[in-house]
Order: structure tokens, then sequence, then C-alpha cells
């Protein structure tokens, strides 16, 4: 069985269709990268998964571990393993980022029917996880997100991801406003997450990312479809040629 | 928009039905006739075993009160009050003078058990979590007088008070023993012709709390009052009283619920607290009052006047408010800057939800040379409610060098509730310095989503950004009261019920 498989899946925002019959399948342990132009539905496939309210979906079906999806409360998908790292994580102030991470990993505990983490063995675990990703401790303090560099946020993303451990890793442009040697800390952080029970998604419009996260898999997205999938030299093959060729062919 | 709607709807299905102080205690009581005259008034003065001066006392504020008429400049709307359909006074039937917690009724101790509120003489405030994860906690003793529908019940930790020099009892005790304070200060920040409701309240109150710290005498525990309305059609009024004495420092919280009723109960307390040189009080309240059902039936009318004078030089008076409860709130505590460098202080989170309409805010009278004056406040409305901050800043001619800085911010979840800002500033120097800033939003629904990407449901989600909103007002809440005051809000914002 497959950890996600999107078959087929179309969805309009305000009566406008914006994935015209998009289908994805994505196997435990491996890495797919997705690629396209501005404005081809990447970030809106990735909403659509994690439920974000807005979309319409008009056809196609979601089945993630083999259950439908869509018929799941953004909350449950989350409980459920799927991760959503964003474009552009929001800022939460007056909530310290220490106390958001506590409260989100013990909602999901609770909702599974683990135990909750207490105090002290939440901060041993955060701060492990922390320092693994370069994040001082003064930062977690600070409110979610709230006068973070972009690489900050990013980071920020990634430790939760690692909090959570979750099965689905989608990453929305991971890395749009980093510098090269944030851009390697983020996504050495990622490879550290690489597992055999868990697959990731990555969601770039640049190859150069993929130059530090090896997919298994790429995709070529253009206006709302997949057009073209295939090993990890196509994207190499892109970045030669552009997405140009592949305006046409949707 | 969906997800905002999304709370909105749930919010608007299950909020304020589930109110969760709503019970009703089976108690009998001793009550007055229905209905206000002088009679009345003589009837709970007799029962109070008041002497002569004070039964004159409230007679003259009744007979000013028959002359006056109620005001209507606040954003609020509400029938017209039958006064005379109105029970004055309620005691619940007691064993004579109560002594010990032993000869208080079991039934009524059982309430307060209910509402968690620690009237056995224990420290029962052992295993506190701090919020955000902070380590250590130490134990604390909090002193509770509680207040039962017209009367105080019980006032723990007398004697260690005491060995302090802190007087702290019912202030219709404190009528009798100390008359000499009472006749100081009673009236001396609030006189009784100050307005509607405070003038009702001089003629007819029943009891409230009585505080004196002597000079240069540091309260040694949290002083508190729980109120609880518990009959039927009956008003509550209370009259709180505290003096900090030159040098003295008192912190003091205030909590009120009430049972669920049909019928809207009115609640008119007056507070009046002073500082004397180098004093300061720091008042809190986490007000809880019945807010009414989802369709804005019952709940009670909360018309209070609280005001400080910062009498002595250098004193300061700091109020915090949590407010969620109460169908209707008419309330602004108040610091009168008296002395030179003096201090005043009001924080404030007002909530709104359902039918629910705040009109709340501050005055800071700049009197004194130096004064100063801070003032933050937070109001979120939901539902169809209306929330308004009203708030008074003047300077004085002779106040030169004063300063007020005022923050006011309003957060907005969904489209049909409505936050106003109604600041008045008047300075009538030029040195006074006054900023102001004011911000409304709305709740982000890419914020709230993005909390429920990492697990939390669309409630808890609201109440994690709502108690960041608020946090720089919680944090001036004793320690177990902003833990307190954090599940309120999340209560009755999100209706899951603890
Ligand atoms: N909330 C929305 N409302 C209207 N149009 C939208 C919305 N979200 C996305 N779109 C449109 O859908 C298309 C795909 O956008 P998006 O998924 O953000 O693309 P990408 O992430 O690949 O850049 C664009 O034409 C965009 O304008
Ligand atoms: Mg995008």
């Amino acid at each position: 069985m497959s950890l996600l498989e999107v078959k087929d899946l179309q969805v309009s925002v305000d009566e406008r269709e914006i994935l015209h019959g998009l289908s994805l399948t994505v196997n435990l342990g491996e890495i797919h990268a997705i690629m396209g132009p501005n404005g081809s539905g990447k970030s809106t496939l990735s909403h659509v998964i994690a439920g974000k309210p807005g979309y319409e979906v008009t056809g196609g079906e979601i089945l993630f571990k083999g259950e439908d999806l869509l018929e799941m409360s953004p909350d449950e998908r989350a409980v459920k393993g799927v991760f959503l790292a964003f474009q552009y994580p929001v800022e939460i102030p007056g909530v310290t980022t220490i106390n958001f991470l506590r409260t989100a990993l013990n909602a999901q505990r609770k909702a599974r029917g683990e135990s909750e983490f207490l105090v002290p063995d939440f901060l041993k675990k955060m701060r492990s996880v922390a320092s693994s990703l370069n994040i001082p401790m003064d930062m977690l303090k600070r409110g979610v997100n709230v006068g973070f560099s972009g690489g900050e946020k990013k980071r920020n993303e990634i430790l939760q991801m690692a909090l959570f451990e979750p099965s689905l890793c989608i990453l929305d442009e991971m890395d749009s406003g980093l510098d090269i040697d944030a851009l390697r800390v983020a996504a050495d952080g990622v490879n550290a997450l690489r597992s055999p029970d868990r697959a990731m998604v990555v969601i770039t419009h640049y190859q150069r990312l993929l130059n530090y996260i090896v997919p298994d898999v790429v995709h070529v997205m253009s206006k709302g479809r997949v057009v073209k999938s295939g090993g990890k030299e196509l994207a190499l093959e892109l970045e030669a040629s552009g997405y140009a060729q592949f305006e046409d062919a949707a | 928009m969906a997800a905002v709607q999304e709370t909105v709807d749930r919010v608007r299905r299950i909020d304020v039905d589930q109110y969760r102080y709503g019970f009703e205690t089976l108690i009998e009581s001793d009550k007055a006739p229905k209905g206000l005259s002088e009679d009345t008034v003589r009837f709970i003065s007799a029962k109070k075993n008041e002497p002569a001066w004070m039964l004159e006392w409230r007679l003259e504020a009744y007979r000013r009160w028959l002359t006056m008429t109620e005001p209507k400049w606040a954003r609020v709307n509400y029938p017209k009050i039958d006064y005379q359909d109105l029970y004055y006074y309620a005691a619940p039937k007691a064993k004579k003078t109560v002594s010990s917690l032993d000869e208080i009724d079991p039934e009524i101790l059982k309430t307060y058990e209910k509402l968690g509120i620690p009237l056995r003489e224990v420290e029962v405030l052992e295993g506190v979590v701090r919020p955000e994860g902070e380590e250590g906690s130490g134990q604390r003793k909090i002193a509770v007088d509680a207040v039962f529908d017209s009367v105080s019940v019980a006032t723990t930790f007398q004697k260690e008070l005491k060995k302090a020099g802190v007087i702290f009892m019912p202030i219709s005790e404190a009528i009798r023993e100390h008359p000499e304070l009472v006749k100081k200060y009673l009236g001396s920040v609030v006189p009784t012709s100050d307005n509607y409701f405070a003038t009702l309240n001089s003629a007819v109150f029943s009891d409230g709390s009585f505080v004196y710290v002597p000079p240069g005498v540091r309260c040694p525990m949290e002083l508190s009052t729980y109120f609880r309305i518990n009959e039927r059609n009956t008003g509550q009024f209370e009259r709180t009283l505290i003096i900090a004495d030159k040098g003295a420092y008192v912190s003091y919280l205030e909590g009120c619920t009430a049972p669920q009723r049909d019928e809207n109960q009115l609640h008119a307390a007056v507070v009046e607290l002073v500082t004397l040189d180098d004093a300061e009080i720091k008042y809190s309240t986490v007000q809880n009052w019945y807010p009414g059902n989802s369709e804005g039936v019952g709940g009670i009318y909360n018309f209070v006047t609280k005001r400080g004078d910062c009498r002595g030089n250098n004193s300061k008076i700091s109020w915090t408010q949590v407010e969620t409860g109460s169908a209707i709130t008419w309330k602004y505590p108040s610091c009168i800057l008296r002395g030179d460098n003096s201090r005043g202080e009001f924080y404030s989170v007002a909530i709104s939800n359902g039918h629910q309409q705040v009109d709340s805010g501050t005055k800071m009278i700049h009197l004194g040379k130096n004064t100063t004056s801070r003032i933050i406040s937070k109001g979120i409305a939901a539902g169809v409610s209306q929330n308004t901050y009203r708030g008074l800043v003047t300077a004085h001619r002779k106040a030169t060098g004063a300063r007020n800085f005022t923050a006011c911010d309003s957060l907005l979840i969904g489209d049909k509730c409505g936050a106003h800002t109604v600041p008045y500033v008047e300075a009538k120097n030029s040195s006074a310095l006054f900023e102001h800033e004011a911000t409304t939003s709305k709740i982000s629904e890419d914020v709230l989503f993005y909390c429920v990407q990492r697990g939390l449901t669309q409630e808890e989600a609201v109440g994690l950004v709502v108690n960041g909103f608020v946090k720089d007002v919680l944090q001036q809440l004793p320690m177990e009261f902003a833990v307190e005051a954090q599940k309120l809000i999340s209560i009755s914002l999100e209706g899951s019920v603890g």
C-alpha cells in the first residue's frame, strides 16, 4: 500500500479550476520533488493535502495510508502524520515557541491516545533536537516566528518536523529566501529525517535545493497537472532547458 | 473565510450555554421584602446591627438616589430595570454567628468547593503548572473572604493576618469594630452622590470586604474575595474598602460567579482604594458572572464603580481585570493621582461573546506633579457581541510633568461583532505628555490554519492565539490567577468545557 495516493484531483478556488486532474503516488521511504513554474499549482496541492479551508475539491480523491484524507479535518490529518512545512510560516505574537511546540506535540499525542509529555521530558527532547539544528534556546523563548529571520523561520519548521515525527513531510519552497549557508543547515536537518518509515514531498522552483536533498523521483508540474515524471536527472535536464518546453505539453 | 466562519459557528453553538458555574445551591435564605424604600434600607442596617451614623449615611444616599436618573451614555442596551421588583437583601439562614468553617452550612462550603475556592485553611495551591513550561512554583497562601448573596460567610487566615496587624474582615464587621477607620475612608473616594449605581449601592450595600494595612507593613499573603450570587431576583451590592497606610503594600484578588438563570440579575458594587505616602495596592479581578444563554436571555448586569485614590506621594495603584462574564458590563476602574509622583496602572482583558455587551475602560486623573499612568487594554469580541473601550486621561493645571501611555488593542472573531475605542484626553498644562496607540485586527485564518496543521483543534487554536494576544495583561496577575484566567478565556471563547 502506498503512503499517499492522489488520484485525478480536481480543485477549484472561487469557481476557477486550478488543479485539472492531478495524480501522484508516494511510497514510504521515498523522496519526491515537485518542480514547476510559479502559478503551476504546487502550493495549492500542498494546501489541499493538508486540508486548508477555501479550496473546493470537485473531483478525484486522496488516500493516506489507505484512508480517505479528504474526509478528515486538518488537525486529524496532522495527528495521522501529515506535516506541511509552510512557504511563509506565520507569526503568533505572545505565544512562545516552546509553549507552542509543547501544546501542539501534546495535542497530537493526546489525540492518538498516547501519554502527554511532562515539562522536563519535553524540554529534554526539545533541547536535543534544537541543538542538532543550531537553534539557540533564546530563539525558542520568543513568540512563534516573531522577529525570526527567513532562515530561522525555516529551521523552526524543520524543528517541528523533527519533534512531531510525521510520516509524510511536505516542504513548500523551503529554499525561498535562504542564502546558501542557511540552505545547507536546513537541508542537513531534512536529510537527518530521511527514514524508511517516512516519505517527503519537496516542492521547489529551483533545481539548487535538490543538490542538497537528493530526490528519488522528480515530477514536473505545469498549469495544474503533472506533465512529466522521472529520476533525479530530470531536475538537471530542467535546469539546462527551462520550463518552457512543458508549457505546451500542459 | 471558511475556517473563521467555522469557528464562529462553533462558538455560537456551544459557548455560553455551557457556563460552568451555572449550578444553584439549595439553601434556605432570609430575605428582605421585595422592593426598595426607606424601610428596606432600615431593614438591611438593622440586620447588620449597624450604629446610627451608618443608617443615616445610607438614608442620605437613598434620598439622593431618588433624585437621580440612570446613566445612558454607555454603548449598552437593556430593558428598563424595575427597581421595585428586586430583593435587596438575601442571606443564607445562618446559625447565628460563624466562628469557624465547621459552622457554615455544608451546602455553601460545597458550592465554594465546586468553584475551586480554598475556604479550608490549607495550602491548596500545590502543583500549579507554570505556563510556558517554566519550572518551579512555591506554595503560597491566600486568605479568602467569601460573599454569598448579601453576606460574608467566611474569612480565612484571620489570625495570621492579625499578627501582621492587617485587618481583613467583612465590611459589616468593620463598621462595628473599626468605626473610626470606616468613617474616615468610606465614601471618601466614591462619594455617595457619585453616580446612579454607586448611590444605590451606598444605600443598600449588604456586605463586602474591608482591608486595612498599617504603616510599613507588607501584607504577608494575597487577600481574596469570592462573590457568588445565588438567590433569584436578588441584586448584589457589595462594598469593598481597602486602605494601604504609609509604606504599606497589599495585593488583592476578586473573583465572581453566579448561577445560570433566565432573568437578569443586577450587580452594582463599589470598590474604594486608598494609598497613603509610598503605599501600593494591586487589585486583580477575574469576573465570570453568568453571561446569559446563546439567545441573550438572562445574565448579570454588572454596573460597578471602582476607584482608587493615590492620596499620598509616591503611592501606586494598579488595576488588573479579566472580564469574561456578565450580560452587560459597565465598569471603569480608575485612579486619582493626587500625590506627587504617584502612579496608576490599568491592565484589562475584556471578552465578549454571544449577546454580551461590554463597555469598560478606565480614568486616570492626574492631579499631582510628575504623576504617571499606564493603560493596556485588550478587547476580544466574538459572536454578535459589542465591546467598547472607554477611557479618560486628564491632567490638571498643576499636574506638571504628567505622563500617560495608553495601548488599546481589539481582536475580532467573526464579522457580526463590534469593537469600539472611545478615548478622551484632556491636558490642562503644556508639560503633560500623553501617548495613545490603538489597533483592531481580525483573528487571522492563516494563523489558525498553521495551528491546526500542527494538530491543535480549531478551538484550541483560537484559545492559543487569544492567550497570546492577552499575554501582557495576564502577566500582571498573580500566578494562580493567571492560570485560571487563561483557562477561563479559552472556555469563554471555545466552549470546550474543561
Ligand atoms: N486562494 C486563492 N484564490 C485565488 N486564486 C488562487 C488562490 N490560491 C492560488 N490561486 C491561483 O492558483 C494558481 C496556482 O497557485 P499556486 O498553487 O500558489 O502555485 P505555485 O505554488 O505553483 O506557485 C495561481 O494562478 C494562483 O493565482
Ligand atoms: Mg507556491
